[in-house]
């Protein structure tokens, strides 16, 4: 059992839990995922590492409520334990070389973007961070990314904080203003990464992408997580789980990624649906 | 008394009423089939039957015991070579194993030593009370990467001589293959359990969530004082087929597929994880995997069809195995090779809801051609044949290839081509104290042979250790 140390709401739909797993904690670098479950009827959830304290012993996951388990996850509280915790799983985040990266975060995405910026920052690179959220009562992490970013931009898709549009407006206008990164990494959901990818490919500048399909063991066993990279005009199979979770975004089949991703969207809203009724009786 | 030419029936649930639930399909012997059974025993001084196990049981000697009506001798008979009797009793192929040996085979029926095996098994874990004596410690310690049959068997061998043994498991439950692939219907889980639970009480530590590769890697083991390490981290990534349509939805690779069920029994309503049930299932291939995953589709309420591109006779699966999938109304549509999964897609909505999920696939008849380099006729496409299939699921079921966390992270592991660990005939790697064995080393074989290679490989350990 994996306690939790820690519990903190960011936002109306998003949280954050620091757990107890010392060997996830010594090991796990940005980029990288664990697999936890809540309860022993419960699936198997990856969610990417939001930090760790090797001291501690501790993990941190940021997670927004979407489907059944994080629900369930959400109603757990500090003190309360995980039945599972594993990792840390995929391969950390490439910073070896790059000097100029720009970070393009896209709502519960930031999380995962922030050790990523942290990281660069730490190595002395120079840090462009973009975050961008539904709107301003959504924002995560702002202070976060502040502290570790040479310069920052937040943008609002309704425009109620910082600028108002997709994060693709200031990466454009960067661009087009000469801005030489050597790499740009983006996290958040498929649509804005695709949109990402696309934004940058007439600058010819990398584009790295992080991928989190369904996945059930996280070592490679199941193939759920497949997606198609296309090398050469030809369609190459990968496992994000042990191939990623990063990947070429010039290569990622974003379209077929997101049919994948909604494979069992009528499975998760009744699931969702369930869980709320059982907590709501639970309440009375 | 006049010897009986056929091994006495093994008793199974009705075709029908199995179709329908998880329970297991046979039933086991009674206590007075056993003895009859057993009787046909002839006893033979050459012991042929024990050449054919991989764990080299002594099979006439415990025979002897339940022809006495000595059930619990028989099973410390068994015990002493085999650290899994339950399992061995119901998964392995006794049928080109010891019973393939047995002198009344010649001319008749051989004797039912898998059931006899089982039902040893199973009457030890009803009646048996007392807990194994924990072995005194020799002071030696080793970790076991894996806890499927190879690494079980080789955590057993060593924690009877008294060595400090933990086993590390990437998942949450402690039997690899037993676990999240052997079905319930076929060995169930609390048969599993039983066993591990037993290694627990010969005082073997269990270390689930733990992937070695990532959580640990193998020096670190050493550092962590181990003197020896055993890899036993099982065959891998699934295979793909390399056609059209192999990623959308309602495709899995029955590795996914039977996890869900078996591990994550998403075939219980209470659980979580969702599987595509109901309505068509394709299953292509023709292993034990292969009717695996059919059989099971069957019980989640489908219409399974396997398709294989060969013939009945060519079927790598168990004859019964294959037998009890027929009898249950599994459709095999033979001599025939997928070319192509179809999917639904609306040209009018992008946003329609059944947009990427499979609606069929399109397939040849093939013919029996010349024999490829194992002796297996090559199936030959045979022009302007083809034909769709409908389909709501389409199960991937044609092997696996290693995976490579281990690799990546031991530096000095020598693989060969296919990604298997190479080892020499004790079950040691190019890496000093590092030992492999089971489908790591092999690519995907049987439960007892990864058994036996963990038996072999704990032999070798003892050695080196000892020195």
């Amino acid at each position: 059992m994996y306690k939790i140390v820690r519990k903190k709401v960011l936002n109306p739909t998003v949280t954050q839990m620091e757990i107890l797993a010392p060997l996830v904690a010594k090991k796990a670098k940005p980029g990288q995922f664990i697999i936890l479950r809540t309860d022993e009827d419960g699936e198997r959830i990856p969610l990417t590492v939001a930090g760790t304290d090797p001291e501690e012993g501790t993990v941190k996951i940021i997670f927004q409520v979407v489907g059944g388990t994080t629900e369930k996850l959400n109603h757990m509280n500090q003190g309360d334990s995980l039945q599972d915790f594993v990792g840390p799983l995929g391969r950390p985040t490439e910073t070896e070389g790059i000097k100029k990266v720009c970070i393009v975060g896209g709502g519960v995405g930031c999380a995962i973007a922030m050790p990523v910026a942290q990281e660069f920052h730490r190595l002395g690179a120079d840090v462009t961070s973009i975050i961008g959220f539904r709107s301003k009562d959504l924002l995560i992490l702002e202070d976060e990314f502040r502290a570790c970013s040479n310069k920052l931009v937040v943008m609002s898709d309704d425009g109620s904080y910082g600028r108002h549009g997709n994060v693709t407006v200031p990466l454009k206008e960067m661009l087009e203003a000469g801005e030489k990164f050597d790499l740009i990494i983006t996290i958040g959901p498929l649509i804005m990464m695709k949109f990402v990818t696309l934004t940058a490919k007439p600058f010819g500048v990398p584009v790295t992408v992080s991928m989190n399909p369904i996945m059930i063991d996280g070592t490679g066993m199941c193939g759920g997580c497949r997606l198609t990279l296309i090398k050469d005009g030809k369609p190459v199979t990968k496992f994000a789980c042990v191939d990623g979770p990063d990947f070429n975004g010039y290569e990622v089949d974003f379209d077929e990624a997101m049919s994948r991703s909604r494979m069992y969207f009528g499975f998760e809203r009744k699931s969702h649906e369930s869980i709320c009724n059982l907590y709501k009786q639970e309440a009375r | 008394m006049a010897l009986d030419p056929k091994k006495h029936e093994m008793p199974v649930q009705d075709a029908v009423v199995r179709g329908k639930n998880f329970d297991e399909v046979a039933l086991g012997y009674t206590k007075e089939v056993a003895i009859a059974e057993a009787q046909r025993c002839l006893n033979c001084k050459n012991r042929p039957c024990v050449s054919g196990c991989p764990v080299n049981i002594s099979i006439p000697e415990f025979i002897a015991e339940i022809k006495k009506g000595e059930f619990e001798e028989a099973y410390r008979i068994i015990n002493k070579t085999s650290s899994l009797p339950a399992v061995c009793g119901r998964v392995c192929p006794q049928e080109t194993q010891c019973e393939s040996k047995c002198t009344l085979g010649i001319k008749y029926e051989s004797v039912g030593i898998g059931r006899l095996e089982r039902f040893v098994a199973d009457w030890h874990n009803e009646h048996a009370t007392e807990k194994p004596a924990k072995p005194a410690p020799n002071g030696h310690k080793v970790a076991i990467v894996g806890s499927g049959p190879s690494g079980l068997t080789c955590a057993g061998d060593l924690a009877k001589k008294g060595y400090a043994v933990t086993v590390y498991e990437a998942l949450h439950t402690a039997g690899g293959v037993l676990v999240y692939g052997i079905p319930e219907f076929r060995l169930p889980k609390k048969i599993v359990a039983k066993e591990v639970q037993t290694l627990k009480d010969l005082g073997v530590d269990f270390q689930e969530n733990v992937v070695i590769g990532k959580t640990l890697t193998i020096d670190e083991l050493f550092e962590m004082g181990n003197e020896a390490v055993f890899v036993g981290s099982g065959a891998g990534l699934p295979r793909f087929q390399g056609i059209p349509g192999e990623s959308l939805k309602g495709v899995y690779s029955a590795n996914e597929f039977l996890t869900r069920s078996n591990l994550m029994k998403a075939y219980r309503d209470v659980n979580d994880t969702p599987i595509m049930k109901g309505g068509k299932v394709i299953v292509s291939g023709g292993g034990n995997v292969a009717m695996d995953a059919a059989r099971t589709a069957l019980r989640l309420g489908a219409e399974v069809h396997i398709v294989y591109r060969r013939s009945m006779a060519e079927l790598p699966a168990r004859k019964e195995e294959v037998e009890h999938a027929e009898e249950e109304g599994i459709h095999f549509d033979i001599l025939t090779d997928i070319k192509e999964i179809l999917g639904f897609h609306n040209p009018d909505d992008p946003r329609d809801e059944r947009n990427g999920f499979v609606t069929g696939v399109r397939c040849v008849k093939t013919q029996l051609g010349e024999p490829d380099e194992k002796g297996r006729r090559r199936p030959v496409d045979i022009p302007g044949s083809d034909f769709v299939l409908e389909a709501d699921t389409v199960v991937i079921a044609i092997g696996t290839s290693p995976n490579p966390l281990i690799k990546d992270t031991t530096p000095g592991l020598e693989i060969n081509s296919h990604g298997g660990i190479i080892v020499n005939e004790d079950g040691l790697t190019s890496r000093k104290g590092i030992y492999a064995g089971g489908d790591a080393v092999t690519g995907a074989a049987t439960v007892i042979s990864a058994m036996g290679a963990g038996k072999t490989a704990a032999a070798a350990i003892d050695e080196y250790l000892s020195k």
